[in-house]
């Protein structure tokens, strides 16, 4: 039982009475230094040897799988490979001291009060953290969207008595002056960027994640999607953690390993500009100390809630029945390296996107994110320049809430506040993005006005870019309800057809195509298109038959919104496509290839053929690039990071297009 | 002998008027004495209340049999050579079940038993029941948990079932040869099984010991014409019968290396503070080859049930000194007694050898936190295994439904297999609504080279259970199929029988599968041994 009596509760009740409480609540009314210093005694998983970070480092050290390995190193000594392994696994543990965590949880609790209004928990996910931290080793499992929620697991579990865990951090972060330690000793373990084929540190990294998860020491927390989002919107997957984690279940080290989603999900992000910045080709700045305390000014500033919701324990046991068969294990010494085969590779793939899938359906879509939507698609020009009406903004917002609910989306829309004063206060608390005035709303665009050399049209649609990557990463947090309604509206929209199957290849065509940039669950295209079709079919879109899906009249709405939200995409695709098809080069860098396909998109942008500022952002490139690379249309030499195109007019695509969308 | 339940009529466990536990008869060292912590332990454990009681079947009603399918051709030609015979529905019934908890429930079809007392009796029947077409049931001790003597129930030929126990002559000698069933098995069904006896550290498993089979089979009789010690000409045709499961014919004769009885010996006893340490140990034990006789490593579960088992202690004084040995183990050495476990060991060989031995292996158990822990303890250990298929009968009076099985598993998973095999049980019952936690313990039996032998017991508590078989029966499935992903083996010494044919072959791959059926195909074109185990 939680601490219910301690840690008094305001229920918001936001979707399907699920309970989420105000944790900042109670940290406003006590002193930080008293919830710092109380006493911390969490109950740890019951297989679990209450070892010291030493013993950690000793185990993974003296393990026969890195002996192994070091015995294989050619070139030099034993006993100095030996040394540079240790020297690995000295920069990367994590030295977790509850002293430390009480420093973070003061400090934690002190910024997060400036920043926040509330941050919500839901309490049940809690709960039944807790209680499945108890019987296996558990897998924490957050999005990231902010360099801010580095922490907040800690923070909460440390509130609610459940034990801290380790978190897998980028080394960037270890260098950091003072901070580093101070996280390092937070639970914080380190690991480098580019591995590569160093087979040392990879031996010496999977080794140190295994005995964690295999002793169970503490409940271990990394982000599957790699890295922060830039763009708010889910990214899909990388494996190479996965695949450490989820090895001691395959090999039989542990009866079964504990997987929990966490959404997190902000009203307002703290790094907001930087990140459209960093999109459109501006640096990221380096992780530095000094960097830390010059963003101090963002604490003046007011960034609403926070929701961090704890999705339901998945057990892996359980998903992997009947999906593997861990008998492929039983050949080799346990403690030796074995390549897993393909169907172990294709479930840890197939788990990866089911978490990401799962931490999407947890997110709660504020209605900033729908203002956000119904925002882009208007013309840019009155964006910037006329202004939007805010009477009509106001009614489409409040229809797209009730779309959003039809399609089951999560929504944190404040329950007993008239709908007028959500608006407002939601465009007051993104007044760096739009500003309301005389009844209409208009862009902020960045930038000193008083400025005297006027800015050239391309500083001009680069300004204007910024501002608008901003508001689309407020979509793109929405996007995942409207995926596949959006798929398939966008296949009636282009097929024109009524038939089912013919709806459903085009639907998988599609879904093929942006599987870098929505998140699929692999093998699950029918079931992605009966999910599309049944929404539609509830929002009283189309009509279904067994073989046909006809659209309503009172659907074009719902069908010409989905449609124009997905458009973006399909412009800025189409836009790459062509540029690869009608430029010559069939050998480029990335380093080339990039700003050609800005200056390009600039061009059509200026000369009004482009409709678009999506294209402009370096990830939507890469998305493009890997999309191709998937569909075998382009490849990617090793050394030189280039690229080669053998795509020719649509040749090698060819087969999979359907006349009627001409990709070039 | 019971035909419902385990070994002989007069040994059994029961709750005396006062409550207690006693087993009664004379046969065993427990035998008259009164376990005061059987009945706290059964209850805590199960939740196996003294008031809820299911009283076994306790007479057996012929027409409860169904009649049996008689060939009278058949019959009336074997009744002329002597050969002893009944259609005794008690005698059918016994000789178409073994031990599996699943067999004590069942029925038989089998219309005729045999007495066989010779080779020349055995040729005899074959030869008939080849020439009529009758299926024929190699019957040893009665002792298998692998399903191996049901009948099989597409079978609609006439069964007949062979028993050879008789056979086997009171001899005297030590052959070495101890498996747990060690009183009721026979040398037939050993051989027919590839058994496993307790001291193979010493004496070799089955495999080892034999030196000259003869079977009669459909074909005729095999036997090798020699008895060199090793022969190179080719493959091993003992290795078609030793594991047959009476597939393939009858084993009549056996010629056993015999050793001398051995002077001295002894037992003891190591506790360790967590099951891994005393895994680590066998394993060290292991390594250096000086395994004595029989080693054993207990589970924490399975030490509190050898404590349970102690007989009422007769003086203050062996009262007081268990205690103060308790003390010093959870207090002073600081074991937690919800982690430690037990390791018992029998010593054999001449005395100061043994002495020998036995300081070289507490040597080793004291690197891994091992302390000695005498002499009775381990001598309870070993009669435990002799008692424990007694208590199964003592549990089915009370709603408690339980099993055995084994396995055999290299070095280096043996403690994942007995952990994740035990959760599996566990999880699974919980799955299947079992309303108590079950008991899921396990210890590991036998030491080799490249590995070691692990046998688990479990059992539930099957009140409010609609179809308690069919729960038992899932849960040992599931917990076989953890056990093969966790690298273990489909049997160590129990056998395929019926229970276990599924998995045979992902266990021997097809083409083996395909050795297997071409040897039986050859030898008993007709299945005339058609009991259908193994393949």
């Amino acid at each position: 039982e939680l601490k219910q009596n301690v840690y008094s509760i305001k229920n918001v009740v936001l979707k399907d009475e699920e309970e989420f409480t105000d944790i900042l609540e109670e940290r406003r009314r006590t002193t930080d230094l008293g919830y710092a210093l109380r006493t911390f005694n969490p109950q740890p998983y019951k297989g679990a040897p209450s070892g010291s970070t030493s013993d950690l480092k000793k185990a993974v050290l003296e393990s026969q799988y890195l002996r192994y390995i070091i015995a294989l190193e050619t070139g030099s000594s034993v006993e100095k490979v030996r040394q540079e392994a240790r020297g690995i696994l000295e920069e990367m543990s994590h030295n977790l001291q509850l002293g430390f965590i009480r420093l973070m949880g003061y400090t934690v609790s002190k910024v997060f009060k400036r920043l926040f209004r509330s941050i919500y928990v839901n309490m049940e996910g809690l709960n039944m953290l807790q209680q499945a931290i108890q019987e296996s080793p558990v897998i924490l499992m957050p999005n990231h969207r902010s360099y801010v929620d580095f922490l907040i697991v800690s923070f909460i579990l440390f509130t609610y008595d459940i034990p801290i865990p380790v978190i897998a951090a980028g080394i960037p972060l270890a260098s950091m002056k003072v901070v580093g330690e101070i996280l390092r000793r937070s639970g914080a373990f380190f690991i480098r960027r580019a591995i590569g084929s160093d087979k040392l540190y990879w031996a010496v990294l999977s080794e140190y994640v295994r005995t964690i998860v295999r002793t169970g020491c503490a409940p271990l927390e990394f982000y599957v999607e790699g890295f922060r989002s830039r763009t708010l919107k889910s990214v899909v997957p990388k494996l190479g953690m996965m695949d450490m984690v989820l090895e001691p279940y395959f090999k039989g080290e542990v009866f079964d390993i504990t997987l929990v989603p966490i959404s997190i999900s902000y009203d307002r992000v703290v790094e907001e500009s930087l990140l459209a910045l960093e999109l459109l080709g501006v640096p990221k700045p380096k992780e530095s100390t000094t960097g830390l305390f010059k963003a101090s000014r963002v604490l003046q500033e007011d960034y609403g809630c926070m929701h961090v919701n704890f999705g339901r324990p998945l057990s892996v046991r359980q998903l992997c029945e009947g999906k593997i068969n861990r008998s492929e294990y039983n050949l080799i010494p346990r403690d030796l390296p074995q390549r897993p085969s393909t169907e172990i590779q294709d479930c840890v793939n197939w788990l990866a996107h089911l978490i990401v899938r799962t931490q999407e359906e947890g997110s709660l879509i504020s209605p900033w994110s729908l203002m956000a939507c119904l925002l882009l698609q208007a013309p840019i020009t009155t964006l910037t320049e006329e202004g939007l009406q805010w009477h009509g903004l106001t009614e489409k917002t409040l229809w797209l809430r009730k779309l959003v609910l039809d399609f089951r989306g999560c929504l944190n829309w404040p329950a007993r506040t008239p709908d007028s004063d959500v608006m407002s206060s939601t465009v007051a608390l993104h007044h760096s993005i739009v500003h309301h005035k005389a009844g209409r709303v208009y862009l902020v665009q960045d930038g000193d006005p008083a400025s005297q050399d006027p800015l050239s049209p391309e500083e001009g649609v680069m300004r204007t870019a910024a501002a608008v990557l901003m508001l689309v990463s407020y979509r793109n947090q929405a996007l995942h309800v409207f995926v596949r309604p959006g798929i398939l509206a966008t296949a009636i929209h282009i097929t024109k057809s009524t038939q089912k199957d013919e709806l459903f290849s085009f639907f998988c065509f599609l879904r093929d195509v942006f599987s870098n940039e929505f998140i699929f669950i692999p093998g699950r295209a029918s079931q992605d298109f009966d999910e599309a079709c049944s929404l539609l079919q509830k929002c009283g879109a189309v009509h279904m038959s067994q073989q046909e899906v006809t659209v309503l009249e009172t659907g074009l709405e719902v069908l010409s919104f989905l449609q124009k939200l997905l458009q973006p995409f399909l412009d800025s695709y189409q836009l790459i496509f062509r540029y690869l098809c009608e430029n010559g080069a069939h050998v480029f860098t990335e380093k080339q290839f990039l700003p050609a396909v800005q200056n390009l998109a600039t061009k059509l942008i200026l000369s009004g053929d482009l409709h678009t500022f999506e294209v402009l952002s370096s990830d939507t490139q890469k998305n493009v690039l890997a999309a191709l690379r998937r569909l075998e249309a382009v490849t990617k030499l090793r050394k030189a990071r280039k690229w080669i195109v053998y795509f020719t007019k649509g040749a090698t695509l060819g087969g999979s297009i359907p006349p009627r969308f001409p990709l070039c | 002998m019971k035909w419902n339940g385990w070994g002989y009529s007069d040994s059994k466990f029961l709750y005396n008027k006062k409550g207690q536990a006693e087993f009664t008869g004379k046969r065993y060292r427990l035998s008259g004495m009164i376990i005061p912590g059987l009945r706290e332990w059964m209850e805590s454990t199960f939740g196996a209340n003294l008031q809820h009681k299911t009283p076994a079947a306790p007479i057996l009603n012929s027409s409860a049999v169904q009649p049996p399918t008689l060939n009278e051709a058949f019959l009336k030609e074997l009744k002329s050579t002597g050969i002893p015979f009944s259609h005794d529905a008690e005698d059918r019934v016994f000789r178409s079940h073994g031990k599996a908890e699943k067999s004590l429930l069942m029925s038989t079809k089998q219309s005729s038993m045999f007495f066989a007392d010779c080779h020349n009796d055995v040729v005899k029947i074959v030869e008939l029941a080849c020439k009529h077409n009758v299926c024929l049931m190699p019957y040893g001790g009665g002792t298998s948990v692998s399903s191996a003597l049901e009948c099989p129930p597409e079978e609609t030929r006439s069964i007949v079932s062979l028993d050879t126990s008789q056979m086997l002559n009171e001899s005297g000698y030590c052959t070495g040869h101890e498996p747990d069933s060690m009183e009721f098995s026979s040398l037939g069904g050993w051989v027919a099984t590839r058994a496993s006896g307790m001291k193979k550290n010493i004496y070799g498993n089955i495999e080892d010991l034999v030196v000259h089979i003869k079977m009669v089979t459909p074909q005729g009789v095999i036997e090798k014409s020699c008895q060199g010690p090793r022969m190179s000409t080719g493959p091993d045709v003992h290795h078609f019968i030793m594991g047959s499961e009476g597939t393939l014919g009858v084993v009549t004769e056996v010629t056993m290396k015999i050793r001398p009885m051995p002077e001295y010996q002894k037992y003891g006893s190591v506790v360790f503070p967590n099951f891994e340490m005393g895994v680590a140990c066998l394993r060290e034990v292991a390594r250096q080859r000086c395994a004595p006789a029989s080693i054993r490593l207990m589970d924490n579960e399975q030490f509190k049930f050898g404590h349970a088992l102690k007989p009422q202690v007769s003086s203050i004084f062996t009262s007081f000194l268990d205690g103060l040995k308790k003390f010093y183990i959870t207090k002073f050495k600081g074991f937690d007694p919800n982690r430690l476990c037990v390791a018992t060991l029998l010593f054999e060989g001449d005395r100061e050898k043994v002495l020998q031995h036995e300081k070289q292996v507490y040597d080793i158990a004291a690197k891994f936190g091992g302390l000695a822990a005498g002499e009775d303890n381990g001598q309870r250990g070993y009669m435990l295994t002799f008692v424990i298929a007694y208590l199964r009968d003592l549990g089915m009076d009370y709603y408690v439904i339980g099993e055995s099985f084994e396995t055999s598993v290299p070095w280096d998973r043996v403690l994942d297999i007995c952990r994740n095999v035990k959760a599996r049980i566990v999880r699974e019952c919980k799955d299947k609504g079992v309303q108590f936690p079950p008991l899921s313990t396990c210890r590991v039996t036998q030491t080799y080279d490249a590995g070691a032998c692990v046998y688990f017991y479990f059992a539930f508590n099957y009140r409010g259970l609609s179809d308690p078989v069919h729960v038992y029966e899932q849960v040992e499935h599931a917990a076989r199929e953890e056990i093969l992903a966790n690298g273990g083996s489909l049997s160590h010494h129990h056998g395929v029988g019926k229970l276990r044919k599924e998995w045979m072959r992902e266990t021997i791959s097809s083409v083996g599968m395909g050795m297997l059926k071409s040897v039986k195909d050859y030898v008993d074109p007709n299945n005339i041994f058609g009991n259908r185990n193994l393949l």
